[in-house]
C-alpha cells in the first residue's frame, strides 16, 4: 500500500498507534519507574562503552576493522546481531501474524545454508585477500569500476536501510510509550552516532553483542508465557485453526505447492530458488553490513567459525520473533489487520509484538522487553552506519578522491562520515514515511542490489575464467534489470504475473522472482563477456579465486575443532526442523 | 581478545548490566507479589518477573565474576 503523502501515512499507519495509546491508558503503555530505569541504564551503558573504547580506536585498522582481533564467538554473535534490527523484531513478528509460519523461511532456508556456505567456502578468500570490505574484494578481483559500482550502490542501500530501522523504531516507541516520533529518531540515532564515532567498529561490535543478550532476555519471556497460555505448541495450533479456519498458518512447506494454497501467495520454487539460492546467499555472503563483522576475526579458523556460530543462533531466533506472531494469531481476542484497514479500534499487524509484550510483561519485564526492541533497532542502525563509514572512507573517498592521505586522516574522515551517515539516515527515515509497508520496501532493496552482487562475487571466487570487464558489466546489467523489473511492477501492477509467472502471485513472490531473474541476468552476462575477453593471469588471482589459492590445511585439528564439523551439525538441525514443521 | 592492550572483556560489561537488571526485575517482581498492580498482566499468577529476574541476576553475577578485569590480569 503506497501512501500519497506523509499525512496519509500518519492517518493510516500512525492513527491506530495513537488509538492504542489512548485506549489503553492503563497498563498497556504506562511505563513504571522501574522500566524507565532499565531503559536509561541501557543508554548509559552503550554510551559508556563508546567512551571507554575511544582510546582503542586510534588507527584505521582499529576504527574500521576492530583491529582484526575478535574471537569467533564475538564475531559470530555480532554477525547475527547486526541483522537483528527493527525489521527482525517488528517486521517478522508482523509477517508471522500475516503469513503464519511461512515467515520462518527467512530464518532457515533464507539464512542457514548461506551462512554455512560463507563460513566454509567464501571466508577463506575474503580473509586471505586481507580485504577490508566486499567492494574492496571486487577491486582486487575485477578492478576499480566494479568496486565503484558496488560501493556506491551499497552506500545508497545502507542509508536507506538505516532509515527504515529508525522509522520502525519510532513507530514502536510511539505505539508502546507514546513517544514523539521525532524524539525517538533523534535520541536513538544520536546515541548510535556517539558510540560509533568514539569507538568505531569495535564499539559497534561490543554493543551488538550486548544487544544480542538483551534481545534474547527481553523477548523470550513473551514466547514462554504465551506458550503456557496457549497450551503448548499443539494448543496454539488448535487455537489458530479455530480462529482462522480458512488458511494454513502452521505448515512450512505443505502449502507451497500452489500460489493459492498459502497466505503468502508464493510457490515453493520462489522460496527455494529466489529466497534460498539468491536473496539469502546475496545478503549473507556479500552484504558488507554482516560480512564486515566476520572480517574482524583474529584468524582464518575464527573467521570460518563465526558465521557457523551465527547460524546456530540464527536457527533459534524464530522462537523469539516468529512465535510471538503465531501466538498473536492464537490468543489475541481481536484480529489484527493491514495498516490501511487499521482504523477505529482495529490494530495493524505491525503492532503484534508490542501487544504481546504488553499482554504478558509487568513492570521490570516490560522495561526489559522495550529495551530489547530498542537494542535491536540500535544494533541494526549501528551495523548500517559502521559499514557505510568503512565503504565510504576506503572504497569511495580513498579510492576516488584522496588516495595518499595519512591513516590518521582516514580515521578522522571515518568519524565525520559516521555523523554524516546518521544525519542522512535520519533524512531517509522521514522519506520512508512516504513509502509502503516496511517489509516490502526492504525486500525490494535486497533484490535490486544484493542479488546481482552475489552473482558477481560467486563467479569471481569460484571461476577463474571470469574477467574484470565481465564482472563490472554483469553487475551493472543485473542491477539495472532488477531495478527495471521493480519499476515495471510499480507502474503497472498487472506486470507481476510476468515476473512471478502466475496471476495469483503476491508481493513477496514478486521479490523472490525478481531476485532470481536479476541474478540469472548477471551470471549470463558475466559468463558471456568472460568468454569473449582475455583471461586473467593465474598469478593475478592468487588469494582471490578457488583453484588459484592455497588454502591452509585443517588436518592437524581435532574433529570437534574443525568448522566443517559444526557446520554439519547445524545443517542436520536445519533439515530436521524443516521436516518437523513441514 | 586483545588482552595485550588491557581491554576489558565485553563479557564483563554484559555481566554488570545483567546483574543490575536482575536485581531491579527481581525486586519489582517481589514487590508486586505483595502489592499486586491494579491491572495485572495475563498469567500474572506465574510471577514471571521473579523467576526471570532471578535468572538474569545469576547470569549477570556469573559473567561479572568470571570476567572481572583484575581477575583476568
Amino acid at each position: 500500500m503506497l501512501y500519497a503523502s506523509r499525512k496519509d501515512f500518519e492517518t493510516n499507519m500512525l492513527a491506530p498507534a495513537a488509538l492504542l495509546f489512548q485506549a489503553a491508558s492503563g497498563k498497556l503503555i504506562s511505563l513504571s519507574p522501574v522500566d524507565i530505569a532499565i531503559i536509561v541504564l541501557y543508554f548509559a551503558m552503550v554510551i559508556g562503552i563508546g567512551f571507554y573504547l575511544k582510546r582503542f580506536s586510534g588507527t584505521g585498522e582499529d576504527f574500521f576493522l576492530a583491529g582484526r582481533e575478535m574471537t569467533a564467538w564475538i564475531a559470530g554473535l555480532s554477525f547475527v546481531a547486526a541483522n537483528l534490527g527493527s525489521l527482525e523484531m517488528m517486521g517478522w513478528a508482523a509477517s508471522a501474524y500475516q503469513y503464519g509460519i511461512l515467515a520462518t523461511h527467512w530464518y532457515w532456508i533464507g539464512a542457514i545454508p548461506a551462512m554455512l556456505f560463507l563460513g566454509l567456502i567464501m571466508m577463506p578468500f575474503y580473509y586471505i585477500s586481507k580485504t577490508h570490505s566486499v567492494p574492496g574484494y571486487l577491486k582486487l578481483r575485477f578492478g576499480e569500476p566494479a568496486r565503484a559500482l558496488s560501493a556506491i550502490t551499497f552506500g545508497f542501500m545502507t542509508v536507506l536501510m538505516s532509515g527504515v530501522n529508525m522509522y520502525a523504531m519510532a513507530i514502536v516507541l510511539k505505539v508502546i510509550l507514546g513517544w514523539d516520533i521525532n524524539f525517538s529518531v533523534w535520541v536513538s540515532s544520536l546515541t548510535v552516532a556517539v558510540y560509533v564515532v568514539l569507538g568505531g567498529l569495535r564499539s559497534a561490535i561490543f554493543n551488538e553483542v550486548l544487544q544480542f543478550f538483551l534481545i534474547w532476555l527481553g523477548a523470550i519471556v513473551t514466547s514462554v508465557v504465551g506458550l503456557i497460555e496457549a497450551g503448548g505448541w499443539s494448543g496454539m495450533v488448535q487455537r489458530i485453526h479455530a480462529n482462522f479456519p480458512a488458511q494454513d498458518y502452521t505448515h512450512l512447506w505443505s502449502g507451497l505447492g500452489s500460489f493459492r494454497s498459502n497466505p503468502m501467495g508464493i510457490h515453493w520454487t520462489g522460496i527455494v530458488f529466489g529466497l534460498g539460492c539468491v536473496i539469502s546467499f546475496g545478503y549473507w555472503t556479500t552484504d558488507f553490513l554482516v560480512v564486515q563483522r566476520v572480517l574482524t576475526a583474529r584468524d582464518l579458523r575464527s573467521s570460518k567459525m563465526a558465521p557457523i556460530i551465527g547460524a546456530a543462533f540464527k536457527i533459534c531466533i524464530p522462537f523469539i520473533v516468529i512465535l510471538p506472531g503465531l501466538l498473536g494469531l492464537a490468543v489475541l481476542p481481536e484480529h489484527l489487520v493491514g495498516a490501511a484497514q487499521a482504523t477505529g479500534n482495529l490494530h495493524s499487524y505491525n503492532e503484534v509484538l508490542p501487544l504481546m509484550l504488553a499482554r504478558y510483561c509487568g513492570p521490570g519485564l516490560l522495561g526489559l522487553g522495550i529495551t530489547a526492541l530498542i537494542a535491536g533497532f540500535m544494533s541494526g542502525m549501528a551495523g548500517n552506519v559502521s559499514a557505510f563509514t568503512t565503504v565510504w572512507t576506503y572504497d569511495i573517498y580513498r579510492a576516488l578522491m584522496n588516495k595518499n592521505a595519512t591513516d590518521e586522516h582516514y580515521v578522522k574522515m571515518g568519524r565525520w562520515t559516521t555523523v554524516i551517515g546518521v544525519l542522512v539516515s535520519i533524512g531517509t527515515a522521514y522519506m520512508v514515511m512516504q513509502s509502503a509497508s516496511i517489509m516490502d520496501y526492504v525486500q525490494a532493496l535486497f533484490s535490486i542490489f544484493i542479488a546481482p552482487l552475489f552473482g558477481t562475487v560467486i563467479l569471481g571466487m569460484l571461476w577463474k575464467r571470469t574477467t574484470g570487464p565481465a564482472g563490472f558489466w554483469g553487475l551493472l546489467c543485473g542491477t539495472v534489470s532488477s531495478f527495471s523489473m521493480w519499476l515495471w511492477v510499480k507502474i503497472d501492477p498487472s506486470a507481476l504475473r510476468y515476473i512471478a509467472l502466475s496471476p495469483y502471485a503476491k508481493t513477496m513472490a514478486e521479490d523472490m522472482y525478481r531476485a532470481l531473474w536479476s541474478w540469472l541476468i548477471c551470471v549470463i552476462v558475466t559468463v558471456v563477456i568472460s568468454l569473449l575477453t582475455k583471461p586473467m593471469l593465474e598469478a593475478e588471482l592468487e588469494g582471490l579465486v578457488y583453484g588459484c589459492t592455497k588454502l591452509p590445511s585443517e588436518g592437524h585439528l581435532r574433529l570437534y575443532q574443525r568448522p566443517v564439523f559444526w557446520a554439519g551439525a547445524v545443517a542436520v538441525l536445519f533439515v530436521a526442523l524443516n521436516i518437523i514443521f513441514w | 581478545m586483545v588482552e595485550g592492550k588491557g581491554l576489558i572483556s565485553i563479557w564483563f560489561f554484559i555481566g554488570v548490566l545483567l546483574l543490575v537488571y536482575g536485581i531491579i526485575i527481581l525486586s519489582a517482581g517481589v514487590y508486586h507479589l505483595f502489592h499486586p498492580p491494579a491491572h495485572p498482566v495475563v498469567l500474572a499468577n506465574l510471577h514471571a518477573a521473579i523467576w526471570w529476574g532471578a535468572f538474569v541476576l545469576l547470569m549477570g553475577a556469573f559473567y561479572t565474576f568470571r570476567f572481572f578485569p583484575r581477575r583476568n590480569k
